[in-house]
């Protein structure tokens, strides 16, 4: 038992303060057993209390620490460290959780927040007196990563990762690298395209000997845990050889009589079942979508290079960490949304930016010449009765830029902007002042008064009360609606599932902590990276992929990873060697051996990974788990009924 | 608990795992899923490491049930877990009856780490079985 434990209780701003009265906390356990000192704290985590915390330790000599505060799996490494830096075995400090399991979860009853929360502590208390000082576990570490996804945060991950010096495996299910970024000609806030952004980055990542890229390849199996992980891959085939005749290749596109909708441009043309999406386009070979082939051989006829006998072909791959940077879809409007669907000028601003792609003077849509263009804003973003709820970010900077493009490449552009207030944040401002000085036009509305796109004979109209001239009904006759969509998860997501990675209340893929833990998610040794976490613009996503790429490379460089001492341990004396517990272990961590005249088992410490399954078929009960003791969680149940 | 008495606020004890349904836990905190405060949880690695021993112990200390947020199929230490949590399951039922405890004050479900719903379903009907004053 321990005589000096520290136990310090916060605030987190509100967070826990709002709904458990933490001075009553306090004052509950400052009497029980073994408790020196017991303190509350407006935030556990900063600096300032870290530094009272050592203080208080080393001058107190303190033999135990408990903090009560958010989940274990954003602080319990923090004051782990506090404790270390103290001089004390981290072994010796134990976390609490009293936000995410009580004054979030309990949010609805205070004074049984609170109650739970006394309850929480002193089970920790009781924990810590029973706490042994412990060295860590070392196991060996692959030192390998698989980046998930070649769009620009996936490519800038695996150049980082291989500079660093790791060996990347860059996985892209699509034929093609560049993500979302290849479709679009124009960037802001940047001089380059899409499409040098992206070449540029293919040459990088293909100049690494280390990185190795699979194209038309996707996860399907996994097994394994951080360090060691075991990723089946399935590559499927272009079924095009390569170093093929470049003419040959044109004319077996040219031949080929399918005829589907292109994806790559928004389904606004259509494409063939042999195809690149651009010329130049990375890797430089076509590949045939086998899926709409009707195999009926004209293509083969024109091209040598063409191989149907290509077989699709699965891999096994190791590695120490998995970097997931699998991207975002854009909104897809539900039909009538807007008009969408409906109104044949209504379109996307993914379409709208392929439609001037394709426009040479004039801007052009089916036919038509356009001059007047209607954007409206928030279009599946900040939903009021939706799931989306969250602001896209890259959009309200990404119209206003097309809309000026359009005015800088065409004749005769008047944009008209329906917005619900401009978030053009940080150096993204001088292009609104620009389009403003140009002549766009704003008009604004709440969420609860859109505006309307009607069909007036051949006329489209679009309507508003506009708040920025005191609610007065305007109306805009449109050539083009072009619907500000937002960024939504990848609607083929079943790579999340696969590695049980959470997703927020956005639906994308959660990170521990916004600002401590913003690339590590709850599942040890995956990170992530790019828009797949949420709505980013490119510079925003190239940031998350360093930041994840550093991280990965932290876990799987050093070649061995320091792992909680969580081992079983024998009881010699009570132990009857029966086999039940070598039976139960899934990592044959147990031998038979000789002691005292009898036969008893023996935990190999490297090999035993502390998952406990031996403890309960043990009948003389002479397995213990190393900080799982019978008296550590007997203890706990006594402090929490 | 006495025969015949209402229990309005039956105890609950949770047996979660840190790296599975721990988070999923969590996670019902931060999306403000409600849920009965006299719900408690104790983190261990693996639902197969969980003892009878600690079970009987909290319903003889006085919680009126016990669950065990399984990690399932998700179990980071392979299969067997399934099958091994399910062991630990009726080896401990059989005590509890032996015992003359109700069996039902334990309950098994898979919880994985995005299962906050699911959790929130499992404890809160838990909750109203162990409030019936028959149980
Ligand atoms: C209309 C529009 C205009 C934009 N304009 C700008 C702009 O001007 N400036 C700017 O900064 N930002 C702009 N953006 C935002 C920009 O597109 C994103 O920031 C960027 O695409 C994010 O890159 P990413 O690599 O995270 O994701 P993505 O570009 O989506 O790439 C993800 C990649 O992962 C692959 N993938 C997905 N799932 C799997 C899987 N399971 N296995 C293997 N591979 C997989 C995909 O095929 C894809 O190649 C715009 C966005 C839109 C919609």
């Amino acid at each position: 038992m321990k005589k000096k434990i520290g136990v310090y209780i916060c605030h987190c701003g509100g967070n826990i303060s709002d709904y458990v009265d933490v001075e009553q906390v306090r004052k509950a356990v400052e009497n029980e057993p073994g408790v020196f000192l017991a303190k509350t704290t407006m935030f556990a985590c900063a600096d300032s209390n870290q530094k009272e915390m050592v203080e208080d330790i080393a001058a107190q000599h303190l033999d135990g620490v408990v903090v009560a505060s958010c989940s274990p799996k954003l602080h319990l490494i923090t004051f782990r460290a506090v404790t270390e830096r103290a001089g004390l075995n981290k072994y010796n400090y134990v976390h609490a959780n009293i936000r995410e399991q009580v004054s979030w979860a309990h949010s609805d009853n205070k004074p049984g927040a609170t109650e739970k929360a006394i309850r929480i502590v002193k089970s920790a208390i009781a924990k810590v007196n029973r706490s042994e000082s412990l060295e860590p576990v070392k196991v060996s570490a692959t030192k390998a990563v698989a980046v998930i996804g070649a769009g620009v945060a996936g490519m800038r991950a695996a150049i980082e990762l291989a500079e660093a010096g790791s060996e990347v495996y860059l996985i892209e299910r699509e034929h093609f690298v560049g993500g979302r970024v290849a479709q679009f000609d124009d960037l802001c806030v940047s001089t380059e395209t899409g499409k040098t952004l992206v070449t540029r980055l293919y040459d990088e990542v293909m100049k690494h000997k280390h990185v190795t890229l699979f194209t038309g390849a996707e996860v399907i199996e996994t097994s394994g845990s951080v360090g060691n992980f075991n990723l089946k891959v399935k590559v499927v085939p272009r079924y095009i050889e390569l170093r093929c005749k470049e003419h040959q290749l044109q004319d077996a596109i040219d031949v080929c009589p399918v005829q589907v909708p292109d994806e790559f441009n928004f389904n606004i043309t259509m494409r063939k079942a042999i195809y690149h999406n651009y010329p130049s386009e990375y890797p430089q070979l076509p590949a045939i979508d086998i899926k709409n082939c009707t195999r009926c051989g004209e293509c083969e006829k024109v091209c040598e290079n063409i191989n149907f006998d290509q077989k699709t072909e699965y891999l096994n791959l190791k590695v120490g960490s998995i970097l997931l940077a699998t991207g975002f879809d854009p909104y897809e409007p539900k039909r009538g949304e807007f008009g969408y669907g409906e109104i044949e000028n209504v379109v996307t601003l993914p379409q709208f930016k392929r439609i001037m792609h394709y426009s040479k003077d004039k801007l052009m849509y089916r036919g038509k010449q356009i001059k007047h263009i209607a954007y409206i804003y928030c279009v599946g973003s900040r939903q009021v009765d939706g799931e989306n709820k969250y602001c896209s970010r890259y959009c309200c900077t990404a119209t206003i830029h097309s809309a000026v493009t359009a005015k800088n490449k065409f004749k005769d552009i008047y944009n008209y902007h329906f917005n619900r207030g401009i978030r053009t944040y940080g150096k993204q401002e001088v292009l609104y002042d620009e389009s403003s000085r140009k002549g766009d036009i704003y008009l604004q509305s709440f969420e609860d008064a859109p505006p309307v796109v009607e069909k007036k004979g051949d006329k489209t109209i679009v309507k508003i009360t506009d708040i920025l001239t005191n609610n007065k009904e305007l109306e805009v006759e449109a050539d083009l609606v072009v619907l500000v969509t937002g960024m939504v998860p990848r609607k083929e997501n079943s790579i999340a599932g696969l590695l049980k990675v959470p997703k927020g209340r956005d639906n994308f893929f959660n990170e521990i902590h916004m600002k401590l833990r913003p690339v590590e998610t709850v599942i040890d040794g995956i990170t992530i990276a790019g828009a797949s976490q949420g709505p980013k613009n490119i510079m925003e996503s190239m940031n998350s992929a360093l930041s994840a790429a550093t991280k990965s490379f932290s876990i799987v460089n050093a070649g061995e990873l320091a792992l909680e001492p969580t081992v079983a341990k024998i009881d010699k004396e009570n132990c009857e060697w029966c086999g039940k517990c070598d039976e139960a272990c899934p990592y044959s961590a147990f031998t038979k051996i000789e002691y005292n005249g009898k036969f008893i088992a023996e935990v190999n410490e490297t090999i035993c990974k502390g998952c406990g399954m031996c403890l309960p078929v043990c009948d003389t009960n002479a397995i213990e788990l190393i900080g799982f003791t019978d008296k550590e969680v007997e203890s706990m149940i006594d402090a929490l009924v | 608990m006495e025969a015949g008495k209402v229990n309005n606020s039956p105890k609950i004890l949770v047996f979660s795992t840190e790296k599975i349904s721990d988070p999923a836990i969590d996670m019902a905190g931060l999306l403000k899923l409600h849920y009965p405060p006299t719900v408690y949880t104790i983190p261990v690695p693996c639902s197969s490491a969980v003892k009878p021993k600690w079970i009987l112990h909290a319903l003889e200390q006085g919680f009126d049930g016990v669950f065990i947020a399984a990690d399932g199929t998700d179990c980071p230490y392979g299969e067997s877990c399934t099958e091994k949590t399910a062991q630990v399951m009726t080896a401990t039922q059989q005590l509890m009856k032996d015992k003359g405890i109700d069996p039902a004050r334990l309950k098994m479900a898979a919880i994985c780490s995005v299962c906050s719903e699911p959790f929130v379903k499992h404890v809160k009907s838990f909750t109203e079985y162990l409030k019936k004053p028959s149980n």
